[in-house]
């Protein structure tokens, strides 16, 4: 049996490492917050981006937020990486455990301190699920508005540390625009609080830094959210296109006319097979692309808002359009869009889903551009489309066990994000860099970019003791990176971190 | 943006020239907002050479514009396309410039609704103190692609790169709008945005000032006349109601304008920012409160302390505006948020080249 202090015989340095953190850590922590036994740290070793798994040295799951700060303060000093996790729904590897690290897990952080019905403001634990706080909030009528599909695991640190968006962020914003203060602890455990009650902070506007910094500058236990009045209807319109081109245009119309849609989404045929096959909402399966455009609002605004949207539409050239009659009906809309994910997974083994964002103007481009990789790396890709935003989720079909299909699958991947920056876009619209981008920061930022991010993560973090290795390469990664790129290469286990 | 470019080499040249010189650089668009902030030091960098709109595609709802560019210019051209900034930035003149906008920070009347300067910004180019020219976040609305160092740049005041671009994300003007005024004193006020701020309301701005609410909807036309009718009050005549809305975003309400006479008596002019539903706060003087009442307009004679112990008690911070700067401008943060803001300030520019002591003493 394993216990923290059998360190008299010679054991291998990483076991002797793994011995003196778990003896610091339970001589400071009630023994039950604190999992080393392997067959107790497994369910950590990785986050939803299954393919990289490492096992931790420790996983620490505290109760209280002097624990937190007891758990940084003794990683700081001994210098050991610690790395923040929420519900585990990332899928960049954000909450990957590093080998000579700690996870520290804010699972345990899941109560909803306050629900301000007066202010419109809900006051919750870090570990609380996305979903838990509309429901929270929904007696007062209110609703919190970012809706990452994962919304009924993924947790708010999580979302705070990813900058979550979802399907309603083009009129609703992102997690940041829904956020007014987060409270947490930096690296060395001392206390600290970005943003106020108010909607400006003091100074800098250091919140916008730490939302999306993927855990790497300070560990967040609570958040202060905005919660908006839910709007008294929605409804949607579900129109199909004969090319990907009026599609594409149909959307730049729509903004063209001055119209905000609650949500703006795309699925390629491919794509609306899959999910037809899977839910079984009479999508239209001859369609070449299928637009989902929902107004919500006051009834008289959403009348008036479906109205300019049809004839819009209409205009743009759409071959079918159906208008949600009730509340089922638009559910029915949604069903095939919210399980675009494990309806691939129903059709192919394995998929590895990429997240990049493009200027929507260049979305026929860039569908025809993976129209060529799939005959280029022999692989299938079917897509969905965040069309008000640009943010694009193909999703590469492949199956792992099979020889050489993950490697062209990440090939295939790279190549999509490459894309998207030439087209003026970026590498990830909302899942994060993680691990699982960190090759592609090397094609979206310069040296002198890269170098500056990693300034910033100093100001904050000097030892780097926080989720090391993550969102910022290295030069000599990026180096490498840029060599096999240029010959084309095969790239060996390209998502482990090289230190 | 090509560093070879004329204009931004010159600029690149005289950071080098002040790092060389220990020397400090005063960044300056229009010079329309050199009364905010602690006062201006060092040789003024002119970035008005960096002028232009670079791209501007309405159905991406974003335009990617040069720092030098005059804020009116900026407006007109969205205007033309039926777009515009929802967030009203100030206009102290028709000099201020789009990076003067986002290095203040200041958004106006309808912030409360539809977000600040920061929530608009998606990418910036920057001159750091080192003399790289450095570009983050995009032209595109989702981007979580590394920190998000470009709506650090809104309300930085310049102290740590100068803006030579950015990229803004831009809205349809609304189709319909209407003013409504109404009776009311302070604590009804309060208590009556309270409760329209949490229903399904087009709320896009309100202000409330010498005993009368004012508050603008603004959304679709059916929306906007449904809330007319169950808000009730008095329609204001639309230019009446422009004039009054650009008033108060521009400041020239005479509410915010102190006189030597009043400056001599020790009047100042404070921008309270605290929790919308805070309790009435308690100073000698007078005060115009907007954004659903999470900012207060004071104009008092009260002692900083005073001030600044209100706005924390309502759970906000306050800064001085106008009148005599003895005092602190901004609100003093922790030691620990002071620390980073030293890191930050050392990241970006460590041999402190850019407006010195313009937000804070360190830095």
């Amino acid at each position: 049996m394993n216990t923290p202090h059998q360190a008299d015989v010679q054991l291998p340095s990483r076991e002797r490492r793994q011995a003196e953190v778990v003896a610091a850590l339970c001589e400071a922590l009630p023994r039950s917050t604190v999992l080393f036994r392997h067959e107790d740290s497994t369910p950590y070793e990785c986050d939803a981006l299954t393919a990289y798994r490492i096992s931790p040295m420790a996983v620490v799951l505290p109760e209280t937020e002097t624990q937190v700060a007891a758990a940084l303060r003794i990683c700081h000093r001994m210098g050991v990486p610690i790395i923040a996790r929420g519900a585990g729904t990332g899928l960049s590897g954000g909450a990957t455990p590093h080998h000579w690290g700690v996870i520290l897990s804010l699972a345990k952080f899941n109560q909803i301190l306050k629900i301000d019905a007066d202010a419109c403001t809900a006051v919750v634990q870090s570990g609380v699920r996305n979903l838990a706080i509309s429901e929270a909030a929904a007696p007062f009528g209110l609703y919190y508005a970012p809706d990452p599909s994962s919304q009924i695991a993924c947790s708010i640190g999580g979302n705070v540390a990813e900058n979550s968006g979802g399907v309603h962020c083009l009129k609703y914003g992102l997690t940041l625009h829904n956020v007014l203060r987060v409270r947490g602890f930096m690296a060395d455990g001392e206390p600290v609080e970005f943003g106020s009650q108010a909607l400006d902070a003091a100074g800098l506007d250091l919140l916008s830094v730490v939302v999306g910094s993927e855990g790497m500058l300070a560990v967040i236990t609570e958040v202060t959210v905005k919660l908006i009045p839910k709007p008294q209807l929605a409804r949607c319109i579900m129109a199909s296109f004969g090319d990907i081109e009026s599609a594409g245009a149909a959307v730049a119309s729509v903004i063209a006319h001055g119209i905000i849609p609650a949500g703006l989404e795309l699925m390629d045929q491919a794509m609306t097979a899959a999910v037809e096959a899977f839910v079984h909402a009479d999508y239209d399966l001859d369609a070449a692309a299928i637009l989902l455009c929902e107004s919500d609002g006051t009834a008289e605004e959403v009348a008036e808002e479906i109205a300019r949207m049809e004839e819009v539409l209409n205009a743009a050239g759409a071959s079918r359009i159906e208008v949600s009659c009730d509340e089922a009906q638009r559910l029915k809309f949604w069903s095939g869009r919210k399980n675009a994910f494990p309806a691939s997974g129903s059709i192919s083994p394995d998929y590895m889903c990429m997240d990049s964002t493009i200027p929507r103007r260049r979305l026929a481009e860039m569908l025809r551009e993976i129209e060529g990789m799939q005959a280029k790396y022999g692989l299938r890709c079917v897509n969905v489309f965040h069309a008000g935003d640009g943010n694009l989720h193909p999703l590469i079909l492949f199956d792992a066990a099979a020889p050489d299909e993950m490697r062209r699958c990440e090939l295939f991947g790279a190549d999509i994000l490459e894309t998207s920056v030439r087209l003026g876009g970026t590498v990830t619209g909302e899942h994060g860099v993680g691990l699982e981008k960190l090759n592609s920061m090397c094609v979206q930022f310069a040296p002198a970019e890269r170098a500056q991010f990693l300034a910033v993560k100093h100001a904050f973090d000097p030892l780097e003791t926080l989720n090391p290795g993550k969102v910022i390469p290295t030069l000599h990664r990026c180096a490498e990176y840029g060599k096999m790129h240029v010959h084309r290469g095969m790239l060996p286990f390209p998502g482990l971190p090289r230190f | 943006m090509d560093s070879r470019e004329p204009a931004l080499a010159r600029l690149i040249d005289r950071v080098a020239a002040a790092r060389a010189g220990h020397a400090a650089l005063d960044i300056r668009g229009g010079g329309t907002k050199v009364f905010y902030g602690e006062p201006p030091r060092g040789e003024p960098l002119d970035v008005t050479p960096l002028a232009g709109i670079s791209c501007y595609e309405p159905t991406e709802l974003v335009v990617t514009v040069r720092a030098g560019t005059p804020l009116c210019e900026l407006e007109a051209a969205l205007e033309a396309q039926g777009q515009c900034l929802p967030f009203e930035p100030p206009r102290f003149s028709e000099r201020g410039t789009v990076g003067g906008m986002v290095a203040a920070g200041l958004s106006g009347p309808a912030r409360a609704s539809v977000g600040s300067v920061r929530d608009h910004v998606l990418g910036v180019t920057l001159l750091n103190g080192r003399g790289e020219v450095l570009t983050f976040g995009g032209q595109v609305a989702k981007n979580v692609a590394g920190y998000d160092v470009s709506r650090l740049m809104a309300g930085s005041l310049g102290i740590l790169g100068v803006i030579c671009e950015v990229s803004l994300k831009v809205l349809p003007i609304s189709r319909a709008a209407a003013t409504l005024s109404f009776e009311r004193d302070e604590i009804e006020a309060l208590e009556q945005l309270r409760l329209w701020a949490s229903q399904p309301l087009p709320m896009n701005a309100s202000a409330w000032h010498d005993g009368r609410l004012h508050v603008r909807l603004a959304g679709a036309a059916a929306a906007v006349s449904e809330a007319c009718r169950k808000l009730g009050g008095t329609q204001l005549a639309p230019d009446a109601a422009l004039h009054w809305w650009s008033s108060l975003r521009d400041q020239t309400e005479s509410f915010f304008a102190l006189d030597a006479a009043d400056v001599s008596r020790g009047e100042r002019l404070w921008r309270l920012s605290v929790a919308a539903t805070a309790a009435p706060v308690k100073l000698p003087g007078r005060q115009l409160i907007e954004w659903h009442g999470a900012e207060r307009w004071w104009r008092t004679s009260a002692e900083a302390r005073e001030v600044r112990a209100a706005a924390a008690l309502a759970g906000g911070h306050a800064t001085l505006i106008r009148g005599d700067k003895s005092a602190a401008v901004f609100t003093p943060v922790s030691e620990a948020l002071m620390r980073i803001h030293q890191g930050l300030k050392q990241a970006f520019d460590p041999k402190r080249v850019f407006n010195p002591g313009r937000l804070y003493a360190e830095l």
